[in-house]
């Protein structure tokens, strides 16, 4: 894209969605967001980077390739079901511990990399049909 | 750590070994062998530990809960019978590894060999000693899977990509049918366990749906042990690295259907479907495996088909019916599985070592590699069921089952005695061959093999022949308590090098006799096996190439005519069937919203949100060109998430603005690269019906969301997730709750679907026009080369 403008602010403003993403994920829990809409977030991050700087340099800042990382999503997300066997209960039983971080109680949980599981799944589906749509389509 | 555990953890060993296989094999080479069979080993070690208390009579059952909604659990069932198959699986593995190790030296892909051999391993332990029907069908598949990585791993061949293609066929296809007949198991006996269902006496036997269960275990038993005439991909499967041969093909993953059989006899065995059907598979499948075998110049040909044939004869025996039959088949079971494991082993350095496996290339190695003989003769010898080898106890019980008078015992009799004469001809052709005899030239300047490549055959050689002298012990820990299990009741087994005169050795006699003729003869009968079978000219191999080939031919006519490749014609078909649904169902049952109401009090900015929401419908439907059309359609979508955030519900209206955005901006870039002209061209002869398709369907909804919300709202859900999401799931958003947590194996199903999704349309992004052209000739030429090959 030619403006400017845009060109200029795109990576700052995809810089900060890609923080909100995060953001709206850790907060799902307890208030609106989660792993969908923080992964659908994300995905317009890159889409904005794309538009603005060329499909390239987000496969080069994302470094892994984006079934990859959608890849290790689901796996990530069967494994936080598959943790719960070893604690004797049902799979996809949600486990949390509570470790103390610095004097701050930070609840985890096996949901939680569930959720972060859903995260990569959707951040690394749709970018990489955003993207090649973009590779393709643009030229 | 408890027992339990110790299971659990020895399952999963292999899976973990598998895991840093190929980094270990980057560091060490070959070398990396000795190191990962310490995983087998270790598994061996802990199960060995089973033996005193499965002699003693003991069953031991342990295990995890896993759905428990569905009655599915993770459990284990160790008895006389699934710990007899994992002691061959783990100890046969752990020479296997090693074999490996000397086999594949050098090869850039050993690491990954490896690691497909340990999780195949995993998975064939899970199998044996699987408690829960569920737990057997995923690690059969499993070894489904594994055996298709491993016959391919040679994937730059096109022979090794069609055999792994058709043994993931067969025997997948099969597992398909074992799952819908353990499914009537469950259904008629109400239990997912086979600890549980081996308590159940003659009631499955008497259900009606007996017949079909036993038939749809059958086609998973005897595709997996390669029965006739499913018995094509075995000798394909040659295809394989030999190692894998040596391991899958003779000892475990061949004798899975054979385990199936035995774990079952107890409670769908003794009937005279059963004792019809398994013995003339069975009997089949023995002497058409031994006469081609015959026709075979390959070392490794001739051993799959005499695999095959032990494998009819293990059939058989399970399904004889008659006494010691059942421990015929179990005695024959563990000396196949070592003799085999051996024979193929040395077939493997053989070609090691001298760089061709035709039996017609090969003479005089004695003199340079005689340890690889004397391996191969003592092999041999117990395959051939002479004294002092095990196979020779395994023989005589065999013809002790078949030593009646009556004309069933008589007849089996006769054709046992042909197969295993014929198996007798080949198997010392195999050993004697190519070692006696002039020298002649190989490929590769023949020498012994090093110690990786002969350890192995030579442990299970010995164990041949210990195994024989030591029989007392042998029957007391492993074949009595194996023998009892597949009988269903116990049953201790005698027999014993000590010598006996009687009919069983009379027709071993016999059979040493007919072997010693065919023999002498086999280049003779190899001759005229050769012209009978070019007489027939059609096989079972050649019909799954025109089943494959009827397929696809199928399929291509079938999509033709419902997928004719214009999209409008797709959209019309889905959009009436919509309208037709929407609008076709609440008239048949007068269920039409009763009076449209319209409530008076809604504020006046949620009446200029659904103004932009309508406003953003028309821009859609005048816009001129297609883009413009695109974005009013977001503002539209955009609209409606704002409604949702006025409604309270800010996650959906948060994932709507989010889908809004991203589906513009790919719809935008669709749009680009499908190079459409930018507005809409449609007569008007086509734009009318599709203007009352969409007037329909939208009607159709309107009338349906305003009946549903006329009805009282049920709010049981509601509180429950309200009540239980803060409380058990430890969350505030009740939303978000729901899907990572109450309806979470929901969610897990959906992302993969997401990943599946994104996954074909990349490839469908990246098939350009112009390659989908070439793609289109390159497959007529080769459909043309597929047709003059002479199959």
């Amino acid at each position: 894209m030619k403006s400017i403008i845009f060109r200029t602010v795109a990576p700052f403003l995809a810089g900060l969605m890609m923080l909100f993403s995060i953001f709206v994920l850790l907060r799902g829990h307890n208030e609106p967001g989660g792993g969908f809409i923080g992964g659908l977030i994300a995905v317009s991050a890159l889409a904005i980077y794309g538009i603005a700087h060329g499909v390239e340099t987000v496969r080069r800042a994302i470094f892994f390739h984006p079934m990859a990382i959608a890849g290790a999503g689901l796996f990530a997300a069967t494994v936080a079901g598959l943790v719960s066997i070893f604690a004797r209960v049902p799979f996809m039983t949600g486990l949390w511990i509570y470790p103390s971080v610095l004097g701050v109680e930070v609840p985890l949980s096996t949901v939680m990399l569930f959720d972060t599981g859903v995260y990569l799944v959707v951040v690394g589906a749709i970018s990489s049909i955003a993207l090649s749509l973009e590779e393709r389509g643009g030229a | 750590m408890d027992a339990a555990a110790l299971t659990f953890l020895a399952l999963g060993l292999p899976f973990a070994a598998a895991v840093v296989a190929p980094a270990l094999t980057r560091l060490l080479g070959g070398n990396a062998a000795w190191l990962l069979a310490l995983a087998p080993l270790a598994i061996f070690a802990h199960l060995a530990g089973f033996i005193p208390e499965v002699a003693a009579g003991e069953i031991v059952t342990g295990g995890y809960i896993w759905i428990p909604s569905f009655n599915v659990s993770f459990s284990w069932l160790i008895d006389g019978l699934s710990l007899t198959f994992a002691l061959l699986i783990s100890g046969i593995g752990t020479l296997i590894v090693l074999y490996s190790g000397g086999y594949l030296k050098g090869h850039p892909d050993q690491g990954r060999f490896f690691s497909f051999i340990l999780m195949f391993m995993g998975s064939m332990q899970g199998l044996v000693v699987s408690d829960s029907f569920l737990m057997l069908f995923v690690f059969w598949e499993l070894t489904s899977i594994t055996s298709f990585l491993l016959i391919g791993f040679d994937h730059s061949r096109e022979a090794a990509r069609r055999a792994a293609l058709q043994a993931l066929v067969v025997t997948g296809g099969g597992g398909l049918a074992l799952l819908a007949g353990l499914l009537i198991l469950w259904n008629i006996s109400g239990v997912t366990q086979f600890s549980l269902l081996l308590s159940f006496g003659d009631e499955l036997k008497q259900s009606p749906f007996y017949l079909a269960a036993l038939l749809l275990v059958l086609g998973g038993a005897f595709t997996k042990s390669a029965q006739f005439p499913f018995h094509f991909w075995l000798p394909n499967a040659m295809e394989a690295p030999t190692p894998v041969s040596a391991y899958l093909h003779s000892a475990t993953m061949v004798k899975a259907g054979v385990y199936l059989l035995m774990r079952l006899n107890p409670v769908l065995g003794g009937t005279t479907e059963w004792q019809v059907l398994l013995p003339l598979f069975g009997v089949t499948t023995l002497v058409a495996g031994a006469a081609l075998a015959v026709r075979q110049t390959d070392l490794k040909m001739m051993l799959a088909y005499t695999t095959m044939s032990s494998l009819g004869l293990l059939v058989m025996l399970t399904g004889l019916g008659l006494p010691y039959a059942i421990e015929a088949a179990v005695l024959y079971l563990v000396a196949h599985a070592l003799f085999k494991g051996a024979l193929f082993m040395v077939a493997g350095i053989i070609d090691h070592e001298t760089g061709t496996r035709d039996l017609t290339k090969l003479g005089g190695l004695r003199s340079a590699m005689p340890l690889t003989f004397v391996i191969a003769l003592a092999a041999a010898l117990s395959m051939g069921g002479l004294p002092p080898f095990f196979g020779f106890l395994a023989k005589e019980e065999i013809y002790a089952a078949l030593s009646g008078f009556d004309r069933r015992s008589m007849v089996f009799a006769a054709l046992t005695i042909l197969g295993n004469g014929l198996m007798f001809a080949v198997g010392f052709a195999i050993a004697l061959k190519p070692f006696l005899g002039p020298k002649v030239d190989t490929p590769r300047h023949a020498h012994e093999a090093p110690v990786l490549l002969w350890i192995g055959p030579a442990i299970l050689a010995a164990k041949g022949l210990s195994i024989a002298l030591m029989s007392g012990l042998v029957h007391r820990f492993v074949t009595s308590p194996m023998a009892s299990a597949v009988a269903g009741e116990p049953r201790t087994v005698t027999i014993s090098l000590a010598p006996h005169i009687g009919v069983p050795l009379l027709l071993s006699v016999v059979t040493l006799a007919v072997g010693v003729v065919l023999f002498l003869n086999l280049t003779r009968l190899r001759a005229a096996m050769a012209v009978i079978l070019a007489d027939i000219g059609w096989g079972p191999d050649r019909g799954f190439d025109q089943f494959i080939r009827g397929l696809v031919r199928f399929a291509v006519a079938a999509t033709r005519r419902l997928q004719g490749g214009r999209l409008d014609n797709y959209m019309t078909v889905t959009f009436l069937l919509v309208a037709t649904v929407m609008l076709a169902l609440p008239l048949r049952y007068g269920e039409f919203p009763r009076a449209p109401f319209f409530p008076g009090d809604v504020p006046l900015h949620e009446f200029a949100i659904m103004a932009i929401a309508v406003l953003g419908l028309f821009a859609v439907v005048l816009a001129v060109d297609r883009l413009t059309a695109i974005v009013s359609l977001g503002i539209q979508g955009f609209a409606v998430a704002m409604l949702f955030l006025l409604y309270g519900a800010p996650d959906l209206a948060f994932t709507q603005f989010m889908i809004e955005t991203l589906s513009v901006v790919v719809l935008a870039l669709v749009m680009t690269r499908l190079r459409l002209s930018p507005s809409d061209h449609r007569p008007l002869r086509q734009k009318l019906p599709d203007f009352a398709i969409a007037l329909a369907c939208g009607m159709g909804f309107g009338l349906f969301l305003l009946r549903v919300t006329g009805v009282p709202f049920d709010s049981t859900l509601t509180d429950f997730f309200n009540l239980y999401s803060k409380s058990i799931a430890h969350g505030a958003n009740v939303v978000n709750v729901i899907i990572v947590d109450f309806r979470g194996t929901d969610t897990l199903g959906e992302i993969a679907v997401v990943l599946v999704a994104g996954l074909s349309i990349l490839s469908l992004v990246r098939l350009r026009a112009g390659s989908l052209r070439r793609g289109e000739t390159r497959e007529i030429a080769a459909a043309d080369a597929n047709a003059k090959e002479p199959v």
